[in-house]
């Protein structure tokens, strides 16, 4: 009963959002949101350090934009088609990749995304350093116009309900117990028979998947693909969201990434302030607070309950 | 094949050079990671602190280049201590991915402030005088200085590997790498040696820092700019063998050279190719020990 | 469960406290400085923009027909969706009539198309790229200060003419670079040029040591530096290393600003020829003008041409709103256009309709040290390229506002 009516109270505060708060505000935090959400399926769940996520979440941008700029597809087919190539990206990169754990594991992916970064800076179709721009927002299903922010807005809800739907099965059902299995205790959860290495390469794919999502929906959202979107600065930001928020935790993600956007947006007009405040959180979350905001906040209200009665004695 | 030998060879050398570069500053990477199993992300910024610190010794208190090679790896490597002791020591029983994070975190905030304090346009540091000018090899004038940088840089990788290899305190610091708890039980102060190890690492690249400064411009930038590469380097070379990452530093170096002649588009992603393959086929490195 | 409401809560209280703007009343017009505060442009243009727009709005007096003129500024980072996000936010919640300066081409193309569709001024001193007169043209925009053409046709023709009839290019390999360089390429060629060969660099890049080494190997008499920036200082830097300047090639930097050649340092620069459209010790009023902005810096810097530009915009912005009585974006560029420019800036100025600002641009050439009196003394004025010279006809610009196109 009492989880209804949060999750009532969730989608009310969802739906007015909009008319409250500077809608393309919300719909950066909801992909970034989504991105975080998608990257920590890999870290949280599943224990794998990605530092070259942009690879993904950018391609994906690259691709809805040429989509949509050259072949005049609708938004749904754009987005599609970019959650399709990052996908594919992440199966190859994954087969790659997971042949080699920890640090390794992490250096392989930061290789390709720097790859991929310098593809996108050399390719003809990316217009390198401009980018694609004036990504139109077109029709949805060829009906629906989204140039509106508000429709716009409850598209991209939708898809980012979506997304963090499928992270929220994957990761309540077998499969997802086998990956927090492989992040306890590799060695063992091969011993018990599960071919480890076909759970990590699916969960890269999934993962790299929706990254693609993510970044497919902010190109029409933003209506700019740009070379900021490869970029390993932001594999770090996602890293960073993920840290912040609380890896391991459903909202935690969710909650990184629109504190890290606001403070982006807050502060863009003191340029150099945003990195070192940035930086800044990073070191003080791995220093003091591991377990990111959301984490934090769960222990605390364990701890509270686990916490004898006052009246018990 | 229709590239004159005098490109060719104009071209090696100058690869050459900035391995120079790349082998001093993967040297002390692959110090840190060797000992302390941390992928040290700082290192190009505290490269550009080396920089930054030799400039303002020139611009605020008028000591030159020669004192700087001396003064800014100490200054860079004094904060390398304080980073350790402070902040690293604590991770140390943890994930090593989070010491890369802590590092990667400190990277952007000291890049951040130095970006915030200078800009990004670069400040002018001159050549040391009884440096300056070159000479003419026949196939390209080459820079004294830049002949110079070899020469150093061959000097202090080569001091280096002598330190850790032949002398007693390397001696107990791979002992250390190897087994830290067996090392303690013979009296020996572990932690102090990882941190002096960290603060040696840093120094190292605070040298660099020094070094490069005639050749770049002094920027905030010029450590993120870098520091990508050098990951590349030490991760091909080997992440704990001192060696592997000279050598690898100086050939990959000299590819890069290669590949300006031939392709130079591709000049800034051959190293990350490489890598790619080098972690597929023989994952510890080209010169690393399988774990 | 009451976990999940805590963090939903704490969610949102953050989004909130992120997303909330405050309204500001119409009958104000609200000028908004996009640039580069803290990267490669932020000497260039930066906050010494922020605080020419400020000279401007002083001295027009802080109000236009009885209403305030505020200021507000962002660092766009040199990032396309970084700017794009700042100028969507001003104009939709912040009310903000005119953005100006937006140096950086990828970003100044994401600001045009924000501007034509929302319908504000778009005062461009700082970016480069002429398609912003061209095919990408806006008949709300206005682009002040320089462009690749003219940076291409002054320096280009200039040396060439000159007797450097046989040209090597150094590339930036993004966009600009190349646009900087194929406007070159052909100015050189309509000089009487020959182009021996060109080569790209990485963009950016810090060692342009074997770039150089091939520019020498082609025996070519010019040298172009197609990049701009910490590129051109590197290679310039590396260029006097490699002895280039003693085997008799000349080095060109094809977009260099004042703050280039200080970061350079006189002692390596001494001698470059270089396009500008304005420096600050050409006259009594430039260096009145230099000196105000100078003090209000905190003094030891100089104003770049994209600073004197964006003074010189936001006055004939002001100006135009006074005309024409609204500060309704379509009709103050009409009236904009209607009123020739002559301030500290230039003297015979025009907007035409394709939106680019003609003026007259200028052939220096950087002093040697010992020619050099004072502190930012760098230029000898070679030449002054008159504004038609300079710019590319209105014909050839593919501008679709352009008649008969």
């Amino acid at each position: 009963m009492n989880r209804l009516l949060l999750w009532l109270i969730v989608l009310v505060v969802a739906l007015a959002a909009p008319y409250l708060v500077y809608p393309v505000f919300l719909m950066k935090g909801l992909c970034f949101a989504l991105f975080a959400v998608s990257f920590n399926l890999l870290l949280g769940y599943t224990g794998l350090l990605s530092f070259g996520h942009a690879a993904f979440f950018g391609m994906a941008s690259y691709v809805v934009g040429h989509a949509m700029t050259r072949w005049g597809v609708t938004p749904e087919i754009g987005i599609l088609a970019g959650t399709l190539v990052a996908g594919l990206m992440g199966l190859a990169f994954g087969f790659l990749a997971i042949r080699r754990q920890g640090i390794y594991f992490a250096m392989v992916t930061l290789a390709l995304a720097q790859m991929v970064h310098f593809f996108c800076l050399q390719a003809p179709f990316t217009h390198g350093e401009d980018g694609i721009q004036a990504i139109p927002r077109g029709r949805l299903l060829g009906m629906l116009p989204l140039d509106e922010p508000h429709t716009l807005y409850y598209f991209v809800l939708a898809v980012f309900a979506g997304g963090c739907w499928v992270v929220w099965r994957a990761v309540h059902s077998p499969f997802g117990q086998v990956l927090r299995a492989i992040r306890e205790n590799e060695p063992r959860a091969t011993s018990l028979g599960y071919r480890t290495q076909h759970f990590k390469l699916a969960a890269f794919t999934l993962s790299a998947s929706l990254a693609g999502l993510a970044g497919a929906t902010k190109a029409i959202v933003f209506q700019l693909a740009s070379l900021t979107d490869v970029h390993w600065h932001t594999s770090g930001e996602v890293v960073l969201m993920t840290l912040l928020g609380g890896m391991g935790t459903a909202l935690g993600p969710i909650a990184g990434a629109f504190v890290v956007v606001a403070i982006e947006n807050t502060l863009a007009e003191l340029g150099a302030w945003v990195t070192i405040i940035q930086g800044a959180i990073f070191v003080l979350v791995v220093l003091l607070f591991r377990r990111g905001l959301v984490g934090e906040a769960l222990e605390w209200l364990r701890l509270r309950a686990a916490r004898p009665s006052p009246q018990g004695k | 094949m229709g590239i004159p030998l005098p490109v060719l060879f104009g071209q090696l050398l100058l690869g050459l050079i900035n391995g120079a570069f790349y082998a001093v500053l993967s040297l002390g990477l692959a110090l840190i990671f060797g000992l302390l199993n941390i992928i040290n992300f700082a290192h190009g910024a505290q490269y550009m602190m080396g920089a930054f610190v030799a400039w303002l010794m020139l611009t605020m208190l008028g000591i030159g280049y020669w004192p700087a090679l001396v003064i800014a790896p100490l200054v860079v490597g004094l904060f390398g201590i304080a980073v350790e002791r402070t902040m690293l020591r604590r991770l140390a029983k943890l994930d090593p991915l989070y010491g890369l994070l802590l590092t990667f975190g400190l990277a952007l905030v000291i890049e951040g402030l130095f970006r915030n304090f200078y800009g990004v346009s670069g400040q002018p540091y001159a050549v040391p005088s009884a440096l300056q000018g070159g000479v003419n090899l026949g196939f390209m004038f080459l820079p004294i200085y830049r002949g110079f940088v070899v020469v150093a840089s061959l000097a202090i990788c080569l001091g280096s590997w002598l330190l850790i290899e032949k002398t007693k305190l390397g001696a107990l610091l791979r002992a250390a790498t190897e087994n830290p708890s067996l090392v303690r039980a013979f009296g020996v102060n572990v932690p102090l040696m990882i941190t002096a190890t960290y603060g040696f690492g840093a120094a190292l690249a605070g040298l660099a820092g020094v070094l490069a400064a005639p050749v770049y411009s002094v920027n905030p930038l010029m450590g993120s700019d870098i520091i990508i590469v050098v990951f590349a380097v030490v991760v091909i070379g080997g992440m704990g063998s001192i060696l592997g990452s000279v050598l690898t530093g100086f050939g990959l170096g000299l590819v890069e050279g290669l590949t300006k002649v031939f392709y130079p588009q591709a000049s800034s992603t051959i190293i990350f190719v490489i890598m790619a393959i080098v972690l597929l086929v023989k994952p510890a490195g080209l010169f690393g020990k399988a774990s | 469960m009451n976990l999940r409401k805590w963090a939903f809560v704490s969610a949102f209280a953050l989004i909130a406290a992120g997303g909330a703007q405050a309204q500001i009343s119409d009958n104000v017009v609200k000028i908004g400085v996009l640039n580069d505060q803290s990267g490669a442009y932020s000497d260039l243009s930066g906050k010494g923009s922020v605080v020419a727009a400020q000279m401007a709005i002083d001295d027009f007096g802080g109000k236009v027909k009885g209403a305030p003129v505020q200021l507000i500024s962002a660092d766009h980072q040199n990032k396309p969706d970084v700017g794009s996000a700042i100028a969507n936010r001003w104009i939709d919640e912040d009310k903000v009539d005119a953005i100006v300066d937006v140096p950086t081409s990828s970003v100044a193309l994401a600001i045009q198309e924000i501007t034509r569709t929302k319908n504000r001024v778009h005062l461009n001193s700082g970016a480069g790229s002429s398609a912003l007169t061209g095919e990408k043209c806006s008949p709300t925009m206005v682009h002040w200060s320089y462009d690749t053409y003219a940076q291409a046709h002054g320096t280009g023709i200039a040396l060439t003419k000159q007797g450097g009839d046989s040209w090597f290019f150094i590339t930036a390999d993004y966009a600009f670079g190349n646009a900087l360089r194929d406007d070159t390429m052909a100015a050189v060629k309509e000089a009487g040029g020959k182009v021996l060969g060109a080569v790209s660099a990485p963009f950016p890049n810090t060692d342009f040591s074997s770039f150089l080494l091939q520019a020498q190997g082609s025996g070519a008499k010019v040298i172009g530096l197609a990049n701009a920036g910490s590129d051109t200082i590197n290679a310039i830097k590396q260029a006097h290393e490699f002895g280039l300047d003693k085997s008799g090639q000349k080095l060109t930097g094809l977009l260099t600003f004042i703050t280039d050649v200080h970061s350079i340092g006189l002692e390596t620069a001494q001698g470059l020829v270089l396009t500008d459209s304005w420096y600050w010790d050409t006259n009594d009023e430039t260096r009145a003008w230099a000196k105000r902005w100078s003090e209000k810096m905190g003094g030891g810097r100089m104003p770049t041409s994209v600073h004197a530009g964006v003074y010189s915009a936001v006055m004939h912005y002001l100006k135009a709103i006074d005309k024409s009585g609204t500060d309704e974006a379509k009709k103050v560029v009409d009236t904009m256009r209607t009123i020739p420019v002559n301030d500290m800036y230039t003297k015979n100025g025009k907007i035409r309709a394709d939106g680019r600002m003609v003026h007259d641009m200028m052939l220096v050439q950087v002093k040697k040290p010992s020619e050099s009196k004072y502190p930012w003394d760098y230029y000898n004025v070679l030449r002054t390229i008159p504004g038609d010279e300079a710019y590319r006809p209105l014909d050839k610009g593919n501008c679709p506002l352009v008649a008969g196109k």
